[in-house]
């Protein structure tokens, strides 16, 4: 009898390698107890919805109308749905081919990636007419782009030229729909990575999904680490450092991941910081890989988001021809918040059309992203506008989940602060607080006989005393001997003080427990 | 202020030097043909500005093929633009996509009642009004009233468990156990973005090295030749015997892994499309207890590529999933590694869009099947529409449901009419000189030869392109059909076919005939030796 193929020593090493503490020890636990009745809050997934989060209604009403198509045939449909929303699906059929029930286009439906192509212009401000001495000039490379496409028979060469200009526009053409951003990630770092001798920077601490799919795809991470002190500060100092570090190992470093505003860190990167990290990958030849899904969830006001895109286009030349860029954006997050779809995309900024088609090769063996995202998608970038009937609605729905996660980020991060032993920077942006734990020594030492990493031994124990899932910092990594912990910022917001009260009396009695009052393992 | 100004004098500066940069580059374009990628003025030192160019990237991502979208349909969208900005600038006004299996796409119309739940769960406020119930069934209300109650927290727009939702779950269970009449664990059930996905998984999952193999039909779908690829791993073909009606012959499998083992490769799992894909046999149960048996005795992952199942067009044929002929053999989870494939884009529902699908894993030890898990919880979870369509395609309304008549008379309509167009479709392909075609028993294509006279494969060679693309692409040229050559599927050597799926509507299957049997005889006339 051969060993199974399957065997647990069979199978593939790389699967074994990664790791993805999100949904690891400590969501397993809660699921266990979830079962045995116990109240849980899940705060491990940035996951809105499932904490109470009401889906706006506008996007709502369009995808179900797309649905179910018979329903707009129907003379009382608008008993049931506003003019606009019934207006839009019908807009939304046209451009499909056979509505939600067959596989778009591989890279997406076009008319929902021109519509993602208009809300980056419309968000960065290319093209640019106005306040330039050049704007005649840009608009009538617009014109003249329109006329291309609308005849389509220009000349290679003016094609060319062209779009040696077009870099300052978005085109759809360089725009895909996936089944959320991690696909998109997945898809891009599959592309880059050829083995065990390719480097990808990542920030720590990071989103496990860039460990897990390096680990995935047999490539070697290169950590970067944030400054925690500086508000989880990128510092180009500690870049040189990574990547000489990575090179001296005999890596060849090919790539670099941002992800601003910040996961699981929350910090929002600066103009001036992002101009710094573009040099640093046209120095480095590196690729840009920019997680920017949390574009719209920022709670404060000093430092806006400003996409990677807009920075480099900003410098110009030759930095604007030349630094290879894919972008991330998901309607898993944001006000949105539509997780459960799975839509996403991503843009390409200087990658050459070989390599395009080879990325679009393979997105076609996934034949399509899933059609019901792609509209979502659609919606996202391109909402209802004023003067529209569900307009106030939409615009109300919106601004009150905003307006409420910035309340949340504040309680939070400041429920934290007041605990003992505990640290947190301010959630600028995206949806989690990290704060740090001081464990004390003796508290390390109950972890070691537990077997257990000390930050995974505190979680664990948070779990068990209060219901709330957390995500220990281990699994997103952390300097040695610092520990943290990721929640989200996701409980509604009525309930806020009480998790914020139980945490806190669960951290007071655990310090009372292991404190000896000699000090702390590390400040 | 100093610097501002010092700003924009670097602005207008960098602004400069597009101008100049373009000029030089007009200039450089006319030499070069890809001027994006060797600028005169890079202060890159290597060859290349750019880190990623199609050079340097993965090898394997390089090396995979998908034919069904590849050059052919490139081609085929190309002309279409063409008929848009000039229509009547060919002999045909439109181009018929025979190329890929997305009924909706050719006119295909949803099941109703599938809809009627999916759109309730995607907008659950219409649950709550009294108007919904003059625009939907009650039954469909009721569904989604008990879909939307499985859901935790009623949140349909929140990622759900990596494996999908539990109660979803449970659903598809029960579905298989009483399609199987063997019982079926919801743990074992993984729902994915359509079964692609998760015949990726099981590539990554068994793919160490280029030295592990994986047994795959020949003719295949180009999925799995693309995943191994992708994946780094061997694909070790065993091919259908297309005299029998494509049949798979237990001593060719034996052959090919002997013949593989002596090559050093370690084979480590045998895929199985059935009903066919692209040669359409549905497998009978003798030869699925035979395969189980060399699965077995070979400890091999029995990869069942089942997608097709409810599309058998043949009274004397019927489909017995592996998961029922292995059990009624008396093997149980100890005995055989087994994945199901199954899909929401395929089987009279064709509802291709939503990527739904699932895979049931028995046999697994719990190890690796925390392994599975960890792998599909890095994409967080399928999409929650395929996951309900799923469920709602295990668990289609029964008998006295208010929705049973209006579904059944749906569904027959488009499984009776699906046996009408392989019927005449094959009929016709058939009294084509030198093409022979067997019979669609299931799935969704028909796979005819085509024996192609010297002139033409001379022809085609002089092109450099294969044969059967040679074919198509003069198929498609003179008549819009878009076909995908059977170079793209693999077949035996110096045999020449082509994929053609049934799925343009009933009446136009007509006009399709006429035109492809003209195209076919001038053809023939232009290279007949």
């Amino acid at each position: 009898m051969p060993p199974k193929p399957l065997d647990y020593e069979s199978i593939n090493e790389n699967v074994k390698k990664a790791q993805y503490a999100v949904r690891g020890e400590l969501y397993l636990r809660a699921t266990e107890l979830q079962k045995e009745g116990k109240k849980i809050i899940f705060t491990n997934v940035g996951n809105p919805h499932a904490l109470g989060q009401k889906p706006l209604t506008f996007p709502r009403q369009v995808v179900a109308l797309c649905q179910a198509p018979f329903l707009l045939d129907d003379p009382n449909v608008g008993l049931l749905f506003p003019a606009d929303a019934i207006a839009r699906a019908k807009q939304y059929l046209s451009i499909t081919s056979g509505g939600l029930g067959a596989y778009s286009d591989s890279r997406g439906i076009p008319g929902v990636r021109k519509e993602v192509a208009e809300f980056i212009q419309r968000r960065d401000g290319y093209p640019r007419y106005i306040s330039s001495p050049y704007s005649l000039f840009f608009l009538t490379l617009h014109c003249v782009n329109l006329f291309k496409r609308v005849l389509s028979l220009v000349s290679n060469l003016l094609d060319k030229v062209i779009n040696y200009f077009i870099l300052y526009f978005s085109d759809p053409e360089l725009i895909y729909l996936t089944d959320g951003a991690s696909k998109a990630v997945m898809q891009t770092l599959n592309t880059i990575i050829k083995g065990e001798g390719d480097g990808i920077m990542v920030p720590v601490p990071q989103y496990p999904l860039y460990s897990a799919t390096i680990a995935l795809l047999g490539g070697t991470l290169v950590p970067y680490y944030l400054e925690e002190t500086a508000n989880w500060g990128l510092d180009t100092n500690e870049l040189r450092k990574s990547i000489t570090e990575g090179r001296r190992k005999g890596l060849n470093v090919k790539a670099m991941v941002i992800i601003n505003p910040g996961n699981p860190t929350g910090q929002c990167l600066s103009a001036e910081n992002l101009r710094e990290v573009l040099q640093f990958c046209y120095d480095e030849n590196l690729v840009l890989l920019g997680d920017e899904v949390y574009q719209t969830n920022i709670y404060q006001d000093e430092r806006p988001f400003i996409s990677s895109k807009k920075v480099l286009m900003d410098i110009g030349p030759p930095l604007s021809k030349e630094v290879q860029l894919v972008s991330f954006h998901s309607v898993s997050k944001g006000f949105l918040g539509e997780c459960g779809q799975r839509g996403g995309y991503f843009e390409m900024t200087n990658i050459p059309p070989e390599t395009v088609d080879e990325i679009y090769k393979v997105a076609s063996i996934s034949l399509s992203p899933n059609v019901p995202a792609q509209i979502f998608m659609g919606l996202m970038v391109n909402p209802p506008k004023p003067g529209d009937i569900s307009y106030d609605q939409f615009f109300r729905e919106s601004k009150g989940i905003l307006e409420s996660l910035r309340r949340r980020a504040r309680i939070m991060t400041d429920g934290f602060n007041s605990c003992r032993n505990v640290v947190c920077n301010f959630t600028e942006g995206a949806m989690y607080s990290f704060p740090q734990v001081r464990l004390p020594p003796k508290a390390l030492e109950a972890a070691k006989q537990a077997g257990k990493v000390a930050d995974v031994f505190y979680c664990l124990k948070l779990l068990e005393a209060t219901g709330i899932s957390t995500v220990p910092g281990s699994g997103f990594g952390q300097k040695d001997g610092v520990f943290h912990l990721r929640t989200t910022i996701l409980p509604a917001e009525e309930e806020m003080p009480a998790i914020m009260d139980s945490f806190k009396k669960f951290n007071d009695e655990f310090m009372e427990q292991y404190e000896d009052h000699r000090g702390y393992s590390r400040l | 202020m100093r610097k501002s100004a010092a700003d924009r004098f670097r602005h207008l500066f960098n602004r400069s030097l597009v101008f100049v940069r373009n000029q030089q580059n007009q200039q450089h374009h006319r030499l070069s043909p890809i001027p994006l990628s060797s600028s005169p003025f890079s202060s890159m030192a290597s060859d290349s500005p750019f880190p990623v160019t199609a050079q340097n990237i993965n090898p394997q991502v390089l090396k995979c093929q998908y034919a069904v979208r590849g050059e052919i349909v490139t081609l085929a969208q190309n002309l279409q633009k063409d008929l848009q900005a000039n229509p009547g600038a060919h002999s045909f006004d439109e181009i018929i996509y025979c190329n890929i299996g997305n009924p909706q796409s050719l006119g295909q119309q949803p099941i109703t009642f599938f809809r009627e739940v999916l759109a309730l769960c995607d907008y659950p406020a219409l649950l709550d009004k009294s108007e919904t119930q003059g625009l939907f069934s009650a039954d469909s209300i009721e569904r989604a009233w008990q879909i939307v109650d499985q859901i935790p927290g009623r949140a349909t727009g929140a990622y759900s468990h990596s494996q999908g939702i539990q109660g979803l779950r449970d659903t598809i269970a029960a579905g298989i156990g009483e399609r199987d009449g063997f019982p079926c664990n919801a743990d074992d059930i993984f729902l994915t973005d359509g079964a692609s996905p998760a015949v990726h998984m099981m590539m990554q999952l068994l793919t160490r090295s280029e030295k592990d193999g994986i047994l795959c039909p020949i003719p295949q779908y180009p999925l799995y030749s693309a995943s191994i690829t992708l994946h780094g791993g061997h694909l070790v073909p065993y091919y259908l015997d297309e005299a029998t009606g494509w049949g798979l012959e237990i001593s060719e499998l034996k052959k090919q892994l002997e013949d593989a083992k002596s090559k050093g490769i370690n084979v480590r799992a045998l895929v199985v499309i059935n009903p066919g894909n692209p040669t359409g046999q549905v497998l009978a149960e003798e030869n699925q207890r035979a395969i189980v048996e060399f699965c077995k005795k070979e400890g091999l992952v029995l990869l069942a590529d089942e997608v097709y199942q409810e599309n058998v067009y043949v009274p004397e044929k019927k489909f017995h999933s592996f998961k029922k002929v292995s059990r009624s053999m008396g093997y149980g989870d100890n005995d055989l590694c087994l994945v199901s494939f199954q899909s929401v884009s395929k089987g009279y529902h064709g509802e291709c869009g939503k990527r739904g699908g699932y895979m049931e894993v028995t046999g697994f030890s719990p190890d690796v099947r925390e392994q599975i898990y960890k792998v599909a919880s890095v994409n967080l979870c399928s999409n929650i529409t395929g996951q309900i369509l799923a469920s709602l395609i295990m668990s289609p309304p029964k008998v006295g449901d208010e929705s049973y008549e209006s579904f059944m008379a749906e569904k027959n309509a488009i499984l009776s009419s699906l046996t009408k167009r392989a019927k005449s479709l094959e009929e016709a392909l058939n009294k084509l000189e030198g093409v022979t075609c067997n019979k669609a028993e299931g799935a969704m294509y028909l796979f005819p030869r085509i024996r192609l006279p010297e002139k033409a494969i001379k022809a085609a060679e002089a092109e450099k392109t294969a044969p059967d693309a040679f074919y198509c692409k003069r198929l498609l040229n003179a008549t819009g059909i878009v076909v995908v050559p059977g170079s793209g599927f693999g077949q035996v050597p110096g045999t020449w076919h082509f994929r053609c799926t049934i799925l343009p509507q009933e009446d136009r299957i007509p006009a399709i005939v006429t035109r492809l049997t003209e195209f076919h005889e001038k053809f023939m006339n232009e290279f007949r030796d």
